[in-house]
């Protein structure tokens, strides 16, 4: 048989934030659950932990996903992008700007993932219509602001990409 | 804590043997948007992850213009609605996989998994139903093919095997001239579980119907194939009365609960409404319309 099999703590190894990452994992581990306490990208948040409310969104082999809803085992081998990935304190990432001079964050628990999300929905579609900005977020939830000023700082951040890419 | 085991076979048969030796402790892993949950939150007993996506047969998506599609049981939403071909042939089950959860949960979540899932409201089974879908499932003894409206048997429940698994889904081409719409109703706009849904595929000939099936979900214990409104509509013209006559039949056949998301009688009323809903977007897309669906 030539199936691999996983019992108990195992090596992992994938691409995060371009760089290699090996750590330890047991397959009831979430990619979320390695992140945050063996790898200390803190940034991703623990919100419903069932998929529902997007703060711990991660880009997945260019694909957002809910890492909570990932096994760390299914990593292996794979490309991530945590919001540690998108940008640094010295180094603000354009949507992380919007965000900022558009005030699109009050408590900031879900800000990371909707920062993560909007990246993943600029790099599919650089002019989103505020329809699609609002579809693309709905499995990002915000008990704060209202979305309009998110929704706004996607649009700016929109602005901002293309105009840095001319 | 529960220790839990992790397999990636390579193949269908692989699968198959993991699948005997660890019989109802293995649960297979598409994209997890349901498993991974109930492990966590609800304790389910799960002594081994079976992933389905290390399988080539269960990732792939191939469009046949004679055949019609092969669903690999654990390709994602995002892939179905990323294909040109798909969109074009099969608008019905795009309307679906472009709603279940949100972005993230469609870059895992797969038609398969919903199907294995059994859920009552999963959104993917009434448009696999009224494309009359047939479920390829492969188990120590070779492999069998199963209707889909015969698949699930109750709540979270359907007909396989321990030791069987869901390989793909084989949709038939649709008709000439024929048209399909799947619809919900959900209190929110977005990332929510049906009150009532349901899909209408409608073949035409002329401007009358010559083939007709809907199927309705979040209503009985399973997703419901209505096959009495269908052929209530067989030879009748595509006009609002042979709809609502149809519609009635899916009203009466209705069986739903009353829980948080609805009543008995409200549901039964929706059936009504969403059936007639579906059949009119089935309609305009038999007659090369389009529709708006969010």
């Amino acid at each position: 048989m030539s199936t691999k099999m996983v019992e108990g703590k195992t090596i992992i190894s994938a691409r995060i934030n371009g760089q290699t990452s090996d750590f330890i994992a047991e397959p009831r581990d979430s990619l979320l659950d390695v992140l945050r306490e063996n790898l200390q990208l803190t940034g991703a948040k623990e919100g419903c932990n069932n998929g529902n409310c997007g703060a711990c969104n991660v880009i997945m082999d260019g694909r957002l996903v809910n890492s909570c809803c990932v096994l760390a085992v299914e990593a292996n081998n794979t490309e991530i992008t945590t919001i540690e990935g998108v940008g640094s304190p010295d180094d603000l990432h354009p949507i992380q700007e919007s965000f900022l001079e558009n005030a699109a964050l009050q408590c900031g628990i879900c800000t990371p993932g909707f920062i993560v999300s909007t990246k993943a929905l600029l790099e599919e579609n650089p002019n989103p219509t505020e329809h699609e900005i609002r579809y693309w977020l709905a499995g990002n939830l915000c008990r704060c602001t209202g979305y309009d000023k998110i929704v706004r700082a996607v649009q700016d951040a929109a602005t901002r990409m293309q105009e840095g890419s001319k | 804590m529960q220790s839990i085991k992790y397999a990636a076979p390579t193949s269908v048969e692989d699968a198959v043997d993991v699948l005997a030796e660890y019989g109802d402790k293995a649960r297979v892993l598409a994209g997890g948007t349901d498993l991974i949950v109930q492990v966590r939150e609800w304790g389910r007993d799960v002594g081994i992850f079976v992933d389905a996506k290390t399988i080539p047969e269960l990732t792939e998506l191939a469009m046949d213009s004679s055949e019609g599609l092969t669903l690999g049981a654990a390709v994602p939403c995002y892939q179905i609605y990323g294909n040109d071909a798909v969109r074009e042939s099969y608008p019905g089950l795009i309307d679906a996989v472009s709603m279940i959860g949100g972005t993230a949960i469609q870059g895992r979540a797969s038609v398969g998994g919903n199907l294995c899932n059994s859920g009552p409201a999963g959104d993917s089974i009434p448009p696999l139903i009224i494309y009359s879908a047939i479920c390829n499932v492969a188990g120590p003894n070779g492999t069998r093919q199963i209707k889909v409206e015969d698949f699930c048997t109750g709540p979270g429940r359907n007909c396989l095997e321990d030791n069987e698994l869901l390989v793909s889904l084989s949709l038939p081409a649709p008709a000439k001239s024929s048209g399909a719409h799947y619809l919900r109703f959900i209190p929110r706009n977005e990332m929510d579980i049906a009150v009532v849904d349901a899909g209408a595929n409608i073949t035409l000939d002329g401007d009358s119907i010559s083939e007709a099936r809907i199927a309705l979900g979040a209503v009985a214990p399973t997703p419901l194939y209505l096959a009495d409104a269908g052929s209530a509509l067989v030879g009748k013209p595509a006009t609002e009365d042979s709809f609502k006559e149809a519609a009635s039949v899916c009203r009466e056949a209705a069986t739903p609960i009353t829980d948080m998301r609805g009543t008995i009688e409200y549901r039964k009323h929706m059936s009504g409404v969403l059936a007639m809903r579906a059949l009119r977007g089935a309609l305009t897309r038999a007659r090369g319309g389009d529709v708006n669906v969010h």
